[in-house]
């Protein structure tokens, strides 16, 4: 349910949070409304200004994954590109061989600072909008993120289990498949759907906007996103979380009772 | 319709969790083995993650053995004083399995040392099994041929510490069901398993105890075993999800229900047979997926947020 928040902004509203839909959607016409005051203040003002339709995703106990629409404006022709990243994990990409017959597990390399998750979009294709060196410094990109392996491990390989987390994450839909599209109504304003799957990682998200001319971006804005648990789900999280041994306890009890309702109906038979 | 899962944080479908957990119902119904091995695969497959997949199916299996054990005990089948002995052994093989897989862990290729045991020690169990029963199911069908005795004396029956068990017709040694247990709490410790399929086999033909009391005997053990393994998983990895566990749970009582009802109208030798046949499937799947080449080369594992 909780894919209708892409529409939120527009109108078509089925909201999951009635009291924060109303709040989204006056601060959605009011930036809408910024937007157009801005389109006629004068060319000094800010470059641009974007923002999301939602900054929480929250999770609950029906989640599906979500849509957060990001829209914006800037003050004259030019592109955008937009990067969304979640925290950084630690992943360890293993390579299996064949000893004996059998596929084992043989070698292994760390990464520290992998994107739990990654979304990039750009009004026409990265590369003719921006320099690879500047595509590079902002991360824009898959081949972009700049994964640096834990201890010595030579280019070539690295280069090889880059390729393969880049290709599970792809999998997981944690990683997009391809740049998505930054649609412009106008010459001005500025709107893209970011996707997040039912198995997005908890935690901060980075989504940045960049105004980008002559291939270079000339102007950037930061905005942060939380995807967090809510409700009852995040109460069995926070409390295996917290008291361990007792929810422990509380599941074996819980199962044992389930267990033993489940064996009444026996009893006429 | 989806649900999300909190502690594995993914959403999967309601109703292919009810109808996995039904699946396995059925198992626990029929054989009186909890499916752990069956179960975790499956949840792995749909996408839990595995060290998620391995603890809550031991909650799952909590719930399930002792359901299991109920109804059981209501037809008076269930070996209560066996039972408990096989748990002593049990409970004291499973300090030195955890023990083992400490070991195995911190040597690495854990995973290759728990699929390789599973490959030998079902391929081995389920011939032996095969081979018996077909031989039951000859003898039947040829007229005139007189039945073998249930078991042959032999040194098991030289030990001391003699003891009764009633329900299970058997005047033996109580250090046989202690060491029997003991062996399987190795076992399933390593295994991370309720050991249902080990016990089974081992408490027919090692015992020699009567197939109708071995289901719920069996389950008996099971639900302390997998009580244990929740309560450790819970508090040392936090990977239990218990709203995971529940689901399967449900969908596990209708099929433990149905799995019971037609246990009870199989001979023994026919329960036997498909217990071997099933043993022998997934140790085929389990050898078939080490040699086969992988789809992809590469796995992932994510270590610290």
């Amino acid at each position: 349910m909780s894919r209708g928040s892409a529409e939120r902004c527009w109108g078509a509203d089925k909201s999951v949070f009635p009291p924060s839909a109303v709040a989204d959607r006056a601060r959605c016409c009011g930036f809408c409304l910024a937007a157009l005051i801005l389109l006629s203040a004068p060319a000094h003002s800010q470059p641009l200004v974007a923002d999301l339709t939602n900054h929480l995703i929250a999770i609950t106990t029906g989640f599906t994954g979500a849509s957060v629409v990001l829209f914006g404006a800037i003050d004259g022709p030019g592109d955008v590109a937009v990067v969304v990243q979640g925290p950084d994990r630690e992943i360890t990409v293993r390579r299996k061989s064949r000893i004996a017959g059998i596929w084992v597990n043989s070698r292994k390399v760390m990464f520290a600072n992998v994107p739990s998750f990654y979304f990039v979009a750009a009004s026409r294709p990265l590369e003719e909008i921006i320099s690879p060196a500047t595509a590079s410094f902002y991360r824009l990109g898959v081949t972009n993120l700049k994964m640096e392996p834990e201890g010595m491990t030579p280019t070539q390989v690295v280069d090889e289990f880059v390729t393969a987390l880049v290709r599970t994450q792809q999998r997981a839909r944690l990683f997009p498949a391809s740049v998505a599209k930054v649609s412009f109504i106008g010459e001005r304003l500025f709107r893209t759907t970011i996707d997040f799957p039912s198995n997005v990682p908890t935690g901060t998200y980075l989504v940045q906007v960049f105004l980008v001319r002559d291939k270079d971006v000339v102007s950037g804005q930061t905005t942060p996103l939380v995807v967090s648990k809510v409700g009852l789900d995040a109460d069995v999280f926070g409390f295996a979380g917290r008291q361990p041994a007792l929810y422990g306890a509380i599941a074996v009890l819980t199962a044992m009772v389930a267990g033993w309702l489940a064996s009444l109906p026996f009893r006429g038979a | 319709m989806d649900i999300y899962l909190p502690i594995a944080e993914v959403s999967v479908d309601v109703f292919v969790l009810l109808g996995l957990g039904a699946a396995v119902g059925f198992l626990t119904g029929v054989f009186g083995v909890g499916g752990g091995f069956l179960i975790t695969p499956l949840l792995i497959f749909i996408g839990v993650p595995p060290t998620v997949a391995v603890a809550s199916s031991a909650n799952q299996l909590v719930g399930a053995s002792v359901s299991g054990v109920l109804v059981h005990w209501r037809r008076g089948n269930v070996d209560f004083k066996m039972g408990w002995v096989l748990l002593a052994g049990g409970l004291a093989g499973s300090v030195l399995g955890v023990w083992i897989f400490t070991l195995l862990k911190r040597l690495g290729q854990i995973e290759l040392t728990i699929s390789l045991s599973y490959v030998v020690l079902l391929g081995a169990l389920g011939s032996l099994m095969m081979v018996e029963s077909i031989h039951a199911q000859l003898r039947l069908n040829r007229p005139g041929v007189q039945r073998r005795k249930l078991h042959h004396h032999n040194w098991m029956h030289g030990l001391p510490l003699k003891a009764r068990f009633r329900r299970s017709k058997l005047y033996i040694s109580a250090l046989l069901p202690v060491g029997i247990g003991f062996v399987v709490g190795v076992f399933s410790a390593i295994l991370g398993i309720g050991g249902g399929f080990i016990m089974v086999p081992a408490m027919i033909y090692m015992l020699g105890m009567p197939t109708a009391v071995v289901p719920g005997t069996s389950l008996l053990q099971i639900i302390f075993v997998a009580a244990n393994v929740t309560l450790l998983q819970a508090y040392t990895n936090r990977t239990v999800d218990a709203v995971l566990a529940l689901v399967l749970l449900v969908g596990g009582v209708i099929g433990a229900r149905v799995g019971s009802r037609f246990g009870t109208r199989l001979r023994g030798d026919q329960l036997r047979l498909l217990l071997a046949l099933m043993i022998l499937a997934v140790a085929a799947k389990l050898a078939f997926d080490l040699t086969v080449h992988p789809a992809d080369l590469y796995s992932i594992v994510v270590d610290k947020t």
